[in-house]
C-alpha cells in the first residue's frame, strides 16, 4: 500500500473540488473494494476523499413515479427497501445474489457501479494488465481465460464487470445522476460503462472531478415478470461466469415489452435493445427464447478458455426468460435453480 | 476397552472452546514483544532465472525500515551450508529462502523488508524493484509428464508404492471386461483460516521464544537449533493453538525461516506473517495424471488392477505422498501392478495436505471401480462387496481389524442406496438430474514414527496436569487426552487441565498422519497407570486392585498419605517399524447425493453419509466435526478447488479467495456421519485408530460418481466445474 492523505468531504462541491483537483484522488464510499485495490497496489491514491458524508444517504420518490436512490445508499438497504421489493423486485434480487451480508452492509449504489474487474491479472502488480498499466499486455488473452469477456471485448482486454447489481439497473434502464466541475447531468445507464477498445484503464464515461449523486429508476409499467438468474463455481459468494436480468410484460400470451441484460460476459452489462424487439408481439415460449439468445450471442467470441460461457449464456438466457414468463424468479436463498 | 468409562467415549465439548470463541486464544501472530519488529517477504515475479540485482535504495529510505535481507547480505549460517537438512522434508536439497540469486519458483521470496511497523515494512515492500536473468521455465504437468522418473530415493514417512503381484498386464489383456481410463486432479493449495506466522522473541537471557504457527514445536525447535546454530541458546517454540494445518504445518515454513534470520541477525524480537496472497507460494497438494486399468470377469470379480500415476514435484526436491500405497489394500486381486512417478516442474515443492495422496489415488481408483460397476451391470456397491478382502494381500498379513463391510451396510442403510435405480439419468426432481454415488476410502492406522512422550502430574489439591509436546491443529486433541486422563485416574473433568503445543513439554514430534490421537493418548494413558503405580507403592498400599477398579477411590488420598505435595510420571510410546504381524487401516463408506440442473450444470452435493470404521471413538462430538470438516474440505475437492497457474508467466493466478475457490456454507448441506463399532486391541494401546484423513478420502469420487449416475457423462477431472460438465448436458 502506498501512503496516501485522507479527508473528510462534507459537502458534494467540496468533494467535487478536491477531486477535479488532484488527479491522484480516490473517492472512497463502502471501501469495499477500493481498500482491497490499495492493499495490492493495484489503486495508488495519493488522497483518499471520505464522501461518507455527504447527504446522498437516500431513497426518494421521483415525480414520474421512479425512485431515486442516493450514491452512498448500502447495498442491502437498496435490497431490503419496501419501495424496493415491491416496485423493483429484479434489482433487489441481483443485489442479494452478490457478495456477502457483511459486503451489502458496507458497499453503496455508487461504488458498486465504479468497482473493478476481478480479473485475477488485474489484481496482481507482478504482471503486466493493460487496465492496470496501460501498454504492459494482456496475459490473460493467452493464459487462464476461463472467466473473462466473450462480447465486446478489445485486443488489449478481455476483463468482464463483476457486479450483479449493474445487470439490474441495466434491464431497468437506470440513469446515472452525476455532478462534476460543469455541472450536473444525467448518463443513460447503457452509456456510463464503457467497452475497453484502445483504452481499457477506463471503465466509464464519467469525466474528470464527475461524482456520482444518485441513480433513477423509472416508473415501471404494471405487473412485469422478472428473474436474476447468475451462474457461478460455487453456490454462493462468487463472482458469477453469466447471469442474466429480465424483464417482461406479457398479456394475453403475448409479450408486450422485454428487457435482457447479461452480466459477466462483458466489460459491461450487456443489452441488446434490437435483439429484445425481437419478442415483442411473439408467444413466451422457449423456440423464442432460444432466438433472442441466439441473436444476443451472434457476435460472441471466445478465448481458449472460456467457449463454454457462450453456451451456458445461452443457456442461462433461455431459462432466465422462461422463468420470468411464469412468474417464477430465481429464488436467491433457494439455490436450486427452477 | 474402557468404554464404561465415565468421559471417554462421550460426547463432550471441547475445553478448549471458551477460549476459542471469546478470543482468549491466543495464535502465533498475536504474541507481542517489546521492541518488536515486522517482517514481510518480496515474492518473486519469475518461475526460473537468477537474480541481477535488488535495488533496495528507495525501500531503505523508508522511514521505519530498519534493514533489507537479500541473497547479496543475508548473514551466514548453517541453513546455507551444504550440510543443511530439513529433517521433515523429501529427498533433495530443501528450498532456503535468500540462499542465493537462483530463482526456482514464480513468489520465491527474494528479500525480506523488516521495520519498526508492518504498515511500513509492507509499504517498502512494493518499493524494491528486481531485474532478473530470465530463463525458459517448465510447470505444466501435461508437457512434463512425458519426462516422469520413478523417485530413487522414498521419503521418510511414506510408505514405499508396493511391489506389483502377479502379471497384472497380461491378466489385464486376457479379462473378458476391461475398464481403462485416465483421470486428473488439480493442483490444491492449503488455506487454513490462521495464516502461516512466527512470532521469534529474542530474550536477553539467551532464551528465545518462538511462536510459530506449527503442527510440530518441536521439529521447529530442533530445526532451529540446528540450522541458525542456537546451540547456546535455550530455544522455545510455542504453539498452543493452531487455526487448521492440514498438512502445511508439517515442515518449518518461510515464514519461521525468515523471522529467526531477522532476530538473530537484528537481536530483536521479529515477526513475519503470510499474507493469503503470498499462501500459494508455501506449497500445494500435487496435481496429478493417473491411468487406471481394471481387468475383470463379467461378474466384476478383478483380475488385474493396475495405476499408473504422474505427480508434480520440484526441481530441487521428489517430494512425495502414499497416491497408490492403498490401491492394493481394498479389494481382491492377484495381478497388481502400481507405478508412481514424478515429473519436474519449476514450482515450489508440493507439500502434504489432509489425506496426502490417498485423496488424489483413491479418486481415480474409484472412479474407475465405478466405471467398472457400469461395465459389468453391477451395482457399485455390491461389486465392492464382490470383491471385499479382509486381508492385506499386498503384504500377506492379516488386518488388525477391518470392519468396512459395517462402513457399506450400514451407510447404505442410512442413505437409503437401495431405492437407487441403476440407470444414468434415471432419477430426476423437476429439471434437477439426482445422481446417487458411493466410494470405498482407506487410511493408514498407526502409531506416530517416532517415539512419543507424555507427563501426568497429580497435585495436592486434587488436580492433574497432562502434557505433551504436541499441537492440537483443532482436532480436539486437548478434549481427548483430557477425557483418557480424567478416566484413568478417576477424576472428574474439570480437575484435569491438558498443556499442549510446547517444545518444552515431554517429546511428542508432529500432529499428522492422523496419528496424533493415539500416539499421545496412549502416552498419557500409560503415562497415568505409571502414577497409579507410582502413588500406590508410595502410599504402602497392597490392595492394588481394588483401588484401581473402585471409582469412588480419589488418588489425592493416597498422594496425601505419602505426604507428597505432587507426584509425577512420563510415559514413552515406541512404534517399532518391522515385525508387524497385522496391516491397520482406516476405512469408509461415503454415499452422496448430487442434484444438477439438466441445462445449467449448477452441481449441488445434497447428501453425504460418511460411515467411518476408525477403532474406538473417544469422542463423538469432536470426531463428527473432524468427519464434517474432512467431507467438506473434499466437497472443495471434488468441485471448486484449483491452484492454475498460467504457464506463459509459470505463476499460479489463484491469489485470494476470489480466484481460489473453497465451499461456501451454501455448498454444503446434510453431512452425516456414522461410526460403526470396530474393536482393535492391536493398532495402539487405547484400540483408537486416527480420523484426521479418512474423512477426506472417499468423498470425491463418490461426487465424481453421483455426478456420472445423474448425467450419464464421466467427468475425469477434479474440479468439476461447469466448463468441464456442461458437453455432458445435451439439450
Amino acid at each position: 500500500m502506498k501512503r496516501f492523505r485522507y479527508m473528510k468531504a462534507v459537502s458534494v462541491r467540496e468533494a467535487i473540488g478536491i477531486f477535479a483537483a488532484e488527479p491522484g484522488a480516490a473517492l472512497m464510499a463502502g471501501g469495499t473494494n477500493l481498500v482491497d485495490l490499495m492493499k495490492y497496489d493495484v489503486s495508488t491514491p495519493t488522497v483518499v476523499v471520505d464522501i461518507n458524508g455527504l447527504p446522498l444517504h437516500d431513497i426518494t420518490e421521483q415525480p414520474d413515479g421512479g425512485l431515486r436512490l442516493g450514491a452512498l445508499v448500502s447495498n442491502a438497504d437498496v435490497a431490503y427497501d419496501p419501495r424496493i421489493t415491491e416496485r423493483y423486485p429484479l434489482l433487489s434480487s441481483a443485489i442479494l445474489a452478490g457478495a456477502s451480508g457483511q459486503l451489502r452492509n458496507m458497499a453503496t449504489v455508487g461504488g458498486n457501479l465504479l468497482q473493478r474487474t476481478r480479473c485475477s491479472y488485474f489484481y496482481d502488480v507482478q504482471v503486466p494488465c493493460n487496465k492496470r498499466e496501460p501498454g504492459s499486455g494482456c496475459p490473460a488473452k493467452t493464459g487462464l481465460n476461463r472467466g473473462h469477456a466473450i462480447l465486446g471485448a478489445s485486443p488489449l482486454c478481455i476483463a468482464t464487470h463483476p457486479s450483479d447489481m449493474c445487470v439490474a439497473l441495466s434491464a431497468l434502464d437506470a440513469t446515472i445522476l452525476v455532478e462534476g466541475p460543469r455541472g450536473v447531468r444525467s448518463i443513460p445507464f447503457s452509456e456510463f460503462h464503457r467497452l475497453p477498445g484502445e483504452s481499457p484503464e477506463r471503465d466509464t464515461t464519467l469525466e474528470p472531478g464527475e461524482i456520482i449523486l444518485a441513480v433513477d429508476l423509472p416508473l415501471l409499467p404494471p405487473s412485469m415478470g422478472y428473474s436474476y438468474l447468475k451462474i457461478r463455481d460455487r453456490l454462493s459468494y462468487a463472482f458469477a461466469l453469466v447471469s442474466v436480468a429480465v424483464l417482461i410484460k406479457i398479456d394475453d400470451r403475448i409479450i408486450q415489452q422485454a428487457h435482457l441484460s447479461l452480466g459477466s460476459v462483458a466489460h459491461k452489462a450487456w443489452r441488446d435493445k434490437d435483439a429484445e424487439t425481437l419478442l415483442v408481439g411473439a408467444a413466451p415460449v422457449r423456440a423464442v427464447f432460444k432466438r433472442i439468445a441466439d441473436r444476443l450471442l451472434d457476435s460472441a467470441i471466445a478465448q481458449e478458455q472460456n467457449g463454454f460461457k457462450i453456451e451456458l449464456a445461452h443457456r442461462a438466457t433461455v431459462r432466465c426468460l422462461e422463468q420470468a414468463a411464469a412468474g417464477t424468479p430465481q429464488s436467491q436463498a433457494n439455490k436450486r435453480i427452477c | 476397552m474402557a468404554d464404561a468409562a465415565l468421559n471417554t467415549g462421550r460426547p463432550l465439548l471441547r475445553v478448549d472452546g471458551p477460549l476459542k470463541v471469546t478470543g482468549g486464544a491466543k495464535y502465533a501472530a498475536e504474541y507481542d514483544a517489546p521492541d518488536l519488529v515486522h517482517g514481510v517477504i518480496v515474492p518473486s515475479s519469475i518461475a526460473r532465472g537468477r537474480i541481477v540485482s535488488v535495488d533496495t535504495r528507495a525501500a531503505q529510505a523508508f522511514p521505519g525500515v530498519l534493514k533489507i535481507f537479500t541473497h547479496e547480505n543475508r548473514p551466514w549460517g548453517a541453513h546455507f551450508s551444504v550440510f543443511f537438512k530439513d529433517p521433515m522434508g523429501p529427498p533433495g536439497k530443501p528450498f532456503r529462502p535468500l540462499l542465493d540469486g537462483q530463482v526456482h519458483f514464480s513468489g520465491q521470496p527474494v528479500a525480506l523488508i523488516v521495520a519498526e511497523s508492518f504498515e511500513a515494512a509492507r509499504d517498502a515492500a512494493a518499493l524494491v524493484r528486481v531485474s532478473y536473468h530470465t530463463e525458459a521455465h517448465k510447470t505444466d504437468l501435461e508437457k512434463e509428464a512425458v519426462h516422469a522418473y520413478t523417485p530413487p530415493r522414498t521419503r521418510l514417512g511414506v510408505p514405499p508404492t508396493p511391489k506389483p503381484t502377479g502379471d497384472a498386464d497380461r491378466a489385464f489383456a486376457s479379462s473378458p471386461v476391461k475398464v481403462e481410463a485416465t483421470y486428473r486432479a488439480s493442483p490444491e493449495n492449503h488455506h487454513p483460516m490462521e495464516l502461516f506466522a512466527s512470532t521469534v522473541v529474542w530474550g536477553a537471557d539467551k532464551t528465545i521464544t518462538v511462536y510459530d504457527k506449527t503442527q510440530s514445536p518441536k521439529s521447529v525447535q530442533i530445526y532451529l537449533k540446528a540450522a541458525f546454530l542456537l546451540f547456546g541458546r535455550r530455544v522455545r517454540v510455542v504453539s498452543p493453538y493452531v487455526g487448521g494445518a492440514f498438512g502445511l504445518g508439517l515442515r518449518p515454513q518461510q515464514s519461521v525461516f525468515l523471522a529467526m534470520l531477522a532476530a538473530k541477525a537484528l537481536k530483536r524480537s521479529v515477526r513475519v506473517v503470510i499474507p493469503r496472497d503470498q499462501m500459494y507460494t508455501l506449497g500445494y497438494r500435487a496435481n496429478a495424471i493417473q491411468t487406471v486399468s481394471l481387468g475383470a470377469d463379467e461378474d466384476g470379480h478383478l483380475h488385474a488392477l493396475k495405476q499408473e500415476a504422474i505427480a508434480a514435484t520440484s526441481q530441487y526436491e521428489d517430494a512425495q505422498d502414499p497416491m497408490l500405497f492403498f490401491s492394493g489394500l481394498l479389494y481382491g486381486c492377484e495381478n497388481v501392478k502400481l507405478a508412481y512417478k514424478l515429473a519436474k516442474l519449476d514450482t515450489i515443492s508440493p507439500c502434504d495436505m489432509r489425506a496426502p495422496g490417498a485423496a488424489t489415488g483413491m479418486f481415480a481408483l474409484e472412479s474407475a471401480m465405478d466405471e467398472l460397476a457400469y461395465a459389468t451391470g453391477r451395482d457399485p456397491l455390491d461389486l465392492r462387496l464382490e470383491n471385499y478382502i479382509d486381508y492385506d494381500q499386498m503384504e500377506h498379513r492379516k488386518m488388525s481389524s477391518k470392519a468396512l463391510r459395517d462402513c457399506y451396510t450400514q451407510g447404505a442403510d442410512k442413505f437409503g442406496w437401495s431405492a437407487r435405480t441403476a440407470a444414468p439419468r434415471s432419477m430426476r426432481d423437476g429439471r434437477d438430474l439426482i445422481g446417487w454415488g458411493m466410494a470405498t476410502g482407506i487410511w493408514d492406522a498407526a502409531l506416530s514414527p517416532l517415539p512419543a512422550r507424555a507427563t501426568v502430574t497429580l497435585t495436592a489439591d486434587n488436580r492433574l496436569e497432562v502434557t505433551t509436546s504436541v499441537t492440537d491443529i483443532g482436532t480436539g486433541t486437548y478434549t481427548i487426552l483430557s477425557q483418557l486422563a480424567a478416566d484413568a485416574m478417576q477424576l472428574p473433568m474439570d480437575r484435569v487441565t491438558t498443556r499442549l503445543g510446547d517444545s518444552s513439554l515431554p517429546y511428542n514430534p508432529t500432529q499428522g498422519g492422523s496419528w496424533t490421537a493415539s500416539t499421545a493418548g496412549s502416552a498419557v494413558q500409560a503415562a497415568c497407570e505409571k502414577l497409579k503405580d507410582k502413588l500406590l507403592k508410595h502410599s504402602h498400599r497392597t490392595d492394588q486392585a481394588s483401588l484401581t477398579s473402585d471409582p469412588s477411590v480419589e488418588f489425592v488420598t493416597l498422594l496425601n498419605v505419602a505426604g507428597k505435595a505432587r507426584m509425577e510420571a512420563t510415559a514413552t510410546i515406541t512404534n517399532l517399524p518391522f515385525g508387524k504381524k497385522f496391516t491397520s487401516a482406516t476405512h469408509s463408506a461415503v454415499f452422496v447425493e448430487v442434484r444438477i440442473d439438466e441445462e445449467l450444470g449448477a452441481i449441488r452435493v445434497t447428501r453425504v453419509v460418511s460411515a467411518i470404521a476408525a477403532g474406538r471413538i473417544l469422542n463423538p462430538l469432536t470426531a463428527q466435526s473432524q468427519i464434517r470438516g474432512a467431507a467438506i474440505m473434499a466437497i472443495g475437492k471434488a468441485l471448486h478447488e484449483d491452484a492454475a497457474s498460467d504457464h506463459n508467466l509459470g505463476r499460479c493466478m489463484a491469489h485470494s479467495f476470489a480466484d481460489y475457490h473453497i465451499p461456501s456454507n451454501a455448498d454444503v448441506f446434510d453431512l452425516e456421519v456414522i461410526f460403526v463399532k470396530e474393536l482393535d486391541t492391536e493398532v495402539s494401546p487405547i484400540g483408537t485408530k486416527g480420523l484426521g484423513e479418512i474423512g477426506s478420502v472417499a468423498v470425491a469420487p463418490a461426487i465424481a460418481n453421483a455426478v456420472f449416475h445423474a448425467t450419464g457423462y464421466r467427468v475425469r477431472e477434479l474440479p468439476i466445474t461447469i466448463d468441464r460438465l456442461l458437453p455432458g448436458l445435451p439439450l
